[in-house]
Order: structure tokens, then sequence, then C-alpha cells
């Protein structure tokens, strides 16, 4: 019980020992008449205490946390035994900051930060560049035309960050004749794709992961399709596909609304997950709803020689997000 | 020993009178200005449990087959990203609860800056001569939620793929440059060469977190220069500065305020789960999810891309595309009218005058209530960026929401702004406090000079009251 209040005793002799002396250059510093508001030394032998039994509890927090680390405990135990020893040493800090140490409000004149009469100094300082020389114009262009030679330089082979993988932007590789395969490279029957469900479908032989590949395969009635003109007998017995990269910001298109009750409810769409665009299957995936511009591009299917569906053309339109020239690709 | 230490110090820097000085530096007293501490604490701890992801995270999409201890990620293909990050998680002491305190830390980072601008933006603390620290906090913003987005777009599982392929969208949408621009940090069409994740690491972990410690210095020292602002009250001038002195009795409380934010951030990282990428899984360009919600701060935004109607124009055979209006455009206009605050404020009032002393936000109800109005018109998105969840959880249809919130985007900021603008400027007239009543006496000079309570309505008789207390706003120190 003794020595902590002896160690404390000493810590805030220290402290007020330090203050004072401060305080004595301080005054010596003639260009800060600073006032003193308030000075309250509030300390109190039970508030000493409190202080050093929260230090001493959070080293017990710490402890438990390098125990637990050891033990390997679960996250929520190393979390909470650092939290708590963490918030202890916060407390007494609090504590420390608000109820033991010197409370001391000073007032002091704000430091002036303007200074009158810079700018021409300043001026003057930087033109003596310019005494004794006759021709400061061409010196003055010749430096400027260095520094943005320099300045082009050190841009340039920045652009050799544009490798330039994945093919031209909004390009897909489905030609007339490409067969669709699943992910794990098996072609992709009609009777595959269940009505009321989608498939996903990539060209053979391609990669993947090039936004112009993955397409969703939607399997409805097909005397209920509606294709925009030109896209007549684009289905194969009412399997159509569509890319399945969102026209608005490049998700993929991965949910099917498909209508439970014909008759009440709206028709089959696709929908992005991230924007709500709303694609409506039976007219050419058409935009119903949302943010996104244009229609997702369709692949015209038929059918391949083993009964396998394959491409029947190319996509309809650029592949994804759209940009400036995507009207001209 | 510290007085042989300063003293070799000051003979080899000179720097003793600096030191002397920064013991006595006065600290205005008032919660608002914890936030900013908060935020730099934040910065703290998202450096340090930052540079302890980084012994185990690889920054590269390089696919392996996992055999780590997640057994539904058995046998799947993943980039290194991916899986360095799973094993990270689930397979490294500690691991996860350092990953979930950084990725808490900086949710917490972005928040106190927010609140902090707010601060700044409602008492005028950014006027004359402060309008430079003001544009380099706005910045740090700005820094701050890039800084944010690379980092969740690091692990490369579902969520930060479907975030950079929206990223890559917005990129592409701005008019002439886009698709180069896009192209150009891909290195080629999304979702790009692999080199990609390099630079996003290296923007990550060394570019954006070195400016941002950099002004983070010059933000500082522009404020001991200048010296704290602080509220109106007894002996508070513009020529001085009141507050408590920096050692011992502010340094205590700061510090304070540092275990705090610290302890609160480990806690969360230990106790509340965030982003489980091994529950996401890896992203595929052709894989979706829904009910996707990114960090906080990208919620203004992703509500903005969803609110715009499907308006796309061609014009002349050139094409606007539809992530420009909220993904490009809403953004750079709410960060510029932000950055050209100050100088828009001053030109319009006609004030050049330096200002040391901050102004309650009734106090200038035209600024209070336009920033009022833009907060609205930065939130309501921000709510719309949580449709689909509401949709979830409340059962209100997501069309009939996108229809309410788009009419709430242009209607509800005017409705703020006026509503702002009647009740500050009658706070500011009355100077009545609605939480407390009128507080106040009414007293009169007699004839004899002394001064006394007029007779109340009922006419009663005068009682003469002893001189009144130093008030909040007559006093003198």
């Amino acid at each position: 019980m003794g020595w902590p209040r002896r160690v404390a005793a000493g810590l805030a002799a220290v402290v007020i020992r330090r203050r004072a002396e401060a305080a004595v250059e301080q005054s010596a510093e003639p260009d800060s008449p600073e006032i003193v508001v308030e000075r309250v030394a509030p300390s109190t032998p039970r508030r000493e205490l409190v202080v050093a039994v929260l230090l001493f509890a959070a080293a017990l927090g710490f402890a438990a946390f390098a125990a637990a680390y050891g033990l390997s405990a679960s996250t929520q135990v190393l979390g909470a035994s650092l939290g708590i020893g963490l918030g202890l040493v916060a407390a007494a800090c609090v504590v420390a900051a608000k109820l033991v140490v010197v409370q001391e409000t000073i007032a002091e004149p704000r430091p002036p930060i303007r200074h009158p009469g810079v700018g021409e100094r300043v001026e003057g300082g930087l033109g003596q560049i310019g005494e004794g020389i006759d021709r400061r114009r061409l010196l003055g262009l010749a430096a400027t035309t260095a520094v943005a030679g320099l300045g082009a330089a050190a841009v340039v082979p920045m652009l050799s960050a544009a490798e330039g993988v994945g093919g031209g932007t909004g390009s897909s590789p489905w030609r007339a004749g490409t067969a669709l395969v699943d992910e794990h490279g098996a072609p992709i029957r009609p009777e595959d794709v269940i009505v009321g469900s989608f498939a996903t479908a990539f060209p053979k032989g391609s990669d993947p992961r090039e936004l112009g590949s993955p397409v969703v395969v939607v399997a409805v009635d097909p005397s209920m399709i509606r294709p925009p003109r030109g896209r007549e007998g684009w289905d194969v017995n009412g399997i159509l596909a569509f890319s399945k990269i969102c026209t608005h910001a490049g998700c993929a298109v991965a949910m099917l609304r498909y209508p439970l009750y014909q008759p009440s409810e709206p028709g089959p769409a696709l929908v992005c997950p991230c924007h709500y665009s709303t694609f409506d299957v039976l007219r050419g995936a058409a935009v119903e709803f949302g943010p996104a511009g244009r229609p997702l591009p369709q692949l015209p299917l038929r059918l391949a020689a083993d009964g396998s569906l394959e491409a029947a053309g190319p996509m309809s339109g650029p592949v994804g997000p759209a940009w400036w020239g995507v009207s001209r690709a | 020993m510290i007085r042989k230490g300063t003293s070799a110090l000051d003979e080899r820097t000179g720097v003793g009178p600096m030191l002397v000085k920064a013991l006595r530096y006065p600290f205005p007293e008032n919660w608002t200005f914890l936030l900013g501490e908060i935020a730099l604490y934040s910065f703290i701890i998202l450096v340090l449990t930052g540079i302890y992801l980084t012994f185990f995270f690889q920054p590269s999409l390089h696919t392996t087959v996992y055999h780590g201890s997640y057994s539904p990620l058995q046998g799947a293909t993943v980039t290194d990203a991916y899986g360095s990050t799973v094993h990270l998680s689930l397979d490294v002491r500690a691991g996860l609860l350092v990953r979930q305190t950084h990725h808490w830390a900086a949710l917490v980072f972005i928040a106190a800056i927010t609140l902090h601008l707010m601060r700044i933006f409602f008492t005028g603390a950014f006027r004359k001569p402060r309008e430079l620290n003001y544009v380099i906090g706005l910045t740090m913003l700005t820094l701050a939620i890039l800084e944010g987005f690379f980092g969740y777009s690091l692990p490369d599982d579902l969520l930060s793929g479907m975030g950079l392929a929206i990223a890559y969208s917005v990129a592409m949408s701005i008019p002439v440059i886009g698709e180069d621009l896009a192209r150009w940090f891909w290195g080629g069409q999304f979702p790009g060469s692999h080199t990609v994740e390099s630079r996003m690491y290296v923007i990550h972990v060394l570019l954006i977190p070195g400016i941002l410690g950099l002004l983070i210095a010059v933000h500082l020292a522009l404020i001991m220069v200048l010296h704290h602002t602080q509220f109106a009250g007894p002996g508070r001038r513009e020529r001085n500065v009141v507050g408590l002195v920096a050692w011992p009795s502010y340094a205590l409380r700061s510090i304070g305020l540092f275990f705090a934010v610290t302890a609160v951030l480990f806690a969360l990282g230990g106790l509340v789960q965030i982003n489980p990428i091994w529950q996401y899984g890896p992203y595929e360009p052709w894989v979706g999810t829904n009910g996707v919600q990114p960090d906080w701060y990208m919620g203004w935004l992703i509500g903005a891309l969803r609110l715009m109607p499907n308006f796309e124009p061609t014009i002349g055979g050139y094409t606007i595309p539809n992530p420009f209006w909220g993904g490009v455009l809403f953004p750079m206009v709410t960060f510029g009218i932000l950055y050209v605050w100050p100088w828009a404020e001053r030109w319009v009032s006609g004030d050049r005058r330096e200002h040391h002393l901050l102004q309650r936000p009734r106090d200038n109800p035209w600024r209070t209530a336009i920033g009022a109005a833009l907060f609205t018109w930065v939130v309501v998105p921000f709510v719309a960026g949580s449709s689909d969840r509401i949709f979830v959880t409340f059962d209100i249809p997501y069309p009939r929401q996108v229809d309410v919130l788009r009419a709430a985007w242009w209607l509800l900021p005017p409705v703020v702004f006026v509503l702002t603008f009647t009740v500050c400027r009658h706070l500011r007239d009355t100077e009545v406090r609605p939480l407390r009543g009128w507080t106040g006496r009414v007293v009169a000079r007699t004839p004899q000079g002394g001064f006394a309570e007029p007779a109340g309505a009922d006419g009663g008789t005068p009682t003469v009251s002893p001189p009144l207390p130093e008030g909040r706003s007559g006093g003198t120190p």
C-alpha cells in the first residue's frame, strides 16, 4: 500500500519540478507573454491509486492476449483481451489527465503570420538571376523548353503500362461455328438448358476471362419471343444466348427473373446484381429497368452437327460497358 | 537525462526553444476538435496493421490450387492474392484479428475525416488564413477513399472483383480519354493484365500512404504555425488562444484518446466480422452475387449509379456512357463545390479578414443551409446504395424506392436548405436554446444607477438583483 503512493508522489514531484523549470525558462522568453488563466493540481492519493490499478489491470489484459495467442485462442478472445488492455490504458490516461496531473489553462497571443513587404523582397531576390544578362528572354525560353522536354521524357515511359492484353475493347471471340462449352469445357446441348433457369457458356478454345467470352443461355417458350427486327431465328427452340457482362458497369448478369405464373407476372428478364439493370429476355435483352444504356449483345445460336449448341454468327454488338467510341465499334 | 539529452540536441540543431514552446502550446478544448485526432490515430493503426499484413499477403494473380483449412474451397483454383488472404485469415494466428482491425480502422478513418470536414465546414474554420489546410484536408479525404477502395480490391475475392469491374466501367465512361485511361491502368481490357494487382498493391501500400503521411505532416505543421481556432467565450478573442497547455494537461488526454481509438478498433477487429472473403469466393468475370454492399464510403457512388436513369446520349457518333453521371460527374461536382467553397464564400461575402474565432452553425445561416443541402444531396444516393438491403429487410419494392429516391435527390435539398436557413436565422436572431429554454432574466437600469427586474405583467414590485455573473458572451477574462 505504501510504495505505489511513494512512486506516484515521486513522479508527481518530478512533474512539478519540470513544470517549474519550464515556467522559469518560459518567463525568460520575451516574445511569448502568456497568461496563466487557471492552474490547479487536483491529485489525491486515491486518484493516483486508481490510475495505478488501471495500468496494472491493463498489463493483465495484455498478458491475457499473449496467453491467448500462445494457446491459439479464437480471434474473438484475442480481440477482446487486447481491446480490454488498451481500453484500460485509455481509462488510466484519461483519469490521470483530468484528475491527477496539473491542470493549466493559458491564454497566449496569436503568433503574427504576415510580414509586410515580403513579396517585394522575394521578387527582388529572385530577380537577381537576370542581373548583367542581355539575352534574358532567349535564356528563359531555352530553359522552359528544356524543362518541358524533361517532363515529356519523364512521362513517356509510363505509356508502357498499356500492355494491351484481352483484345480490343468491346470485342468478342465468338464467330459463326464457335461451340458453346461450360466451365469445364464440355459442350452444351439444348436439353442441358432448363426452362426457368440459365446456364453460363464460353466459346470453345478461348480465354473464359475475356469480357467478350461468357454468355448466359436461357430457355423460354419459343412462341413468346418477340425478337428485334433482323434477329428472327437467333434462338434454338426458345433457347437464347446473351453476353453475360452488363452493358452498364461490367458486372456479371447473374440473376434470372422468371415468372412463376405467366399471365399476371412480368416476363423473363436478366438482372444485374450491382445496379439492378433489368433486360427483357423476350425482346432481345432490351433494357426494361435500371441504368444500363444498351441491351445485352445477343449471340445467334444454331445446332451443330453433333446436336450441341454453337454460335450462328458474331455478337450483335460491342460487349461490356460503354465508352466514348462505343457506337463506332 | 532529459536535461542532458535536450542540451545535446540543442547544441547540434538549435531546436531547444521550439521544444520549450511545444510543451506550452495551448489546445483549446472542444469535443469536436477530437474528430481530426481520431482520424490521425486511425491512420497510425492502419499503417501498423498494414505492415503486418504485408508479411503474409502475396500481391499476385498467379493461380494455384487451394489446400488450406477451409474445406469449402478445397481443390478450388485460386489466385495467390486470394489464397494468401484466406490463409492469413484462417491459418495465421492473430492474422484475422489484424486484417479485420485494418479494415475497421479504414472505415473509422474515413468516417472521422468526413465528420472532421463537416465540423470545419459548419464552423467556418476554413476561412482565411486556413484555406490551405482545408484544401489539404479535402485532398486527404479523396486519397483516403481511393486508398480504401484499392485496399478492398486487393484480395481478388468476388466482392473486390465486382467493385473493380464497376471502377473499370466508370473509368471507361470518361469522355474522350476514358477508354485509353482504363486500358492503360488495367494493362488492356478488364480484367486486364496480371500486373494490375502489383500496380494496385504499390499504390495501396506505398504511393497513397506516403502522400497521406506527407500531407498529415504539413497539415499538423500548419496548425502549429497558425495555432488552433477557438469558439468565442470569456476571454477568447481573435487575437489570442486560450487552452490547456500541451504538457501534461492535454497530452495525456490525447494519449488517452489514442488508446481508446485503438481499443475500439481491436475490439471491433476481434469481435465483429468484416469482409469474410472466404465466404464470397474467388472472382471470375462471369460470376456475380446478389446483395453486394461495398464499404460505407463507396455507398454514395453505388447509389448514384443506381439512381441514374438509363440516359446514355450519343452525339455525333460519340457516346457519354451512363456511369459517367453517377460515378464521375456526381463526385466531381460534390468535391468541386467543397474545394472552391472558401473562395466562393469570400467572393460572395466580401470578407477578406483573418478569422480565428469559430462560428456556430447558426451564426452563418447561408453557409449552414447550403452545407446541409449539399449533405442531403450526398445522403440520398447513399441510401439508394443499400436499397436492395432495405428491400430484403423492410419489403419495400426496389423500383418504388428508386422512384422515391430519384425525386428526393432533387426535391429534398431545397427543402433542407429552406428549413435549415429558417431555423438558423431564428436561432441567431433570438439566441434561444430550444433544449434549455430561456434561462436569462430581464433587468433594467434604475434612475438611481442600480439594476432591477422590471415589474411583471401582474404589476408586482420590482426586485433589485445582485450583479449578474459573467455571461457567456459578454464576459472579460
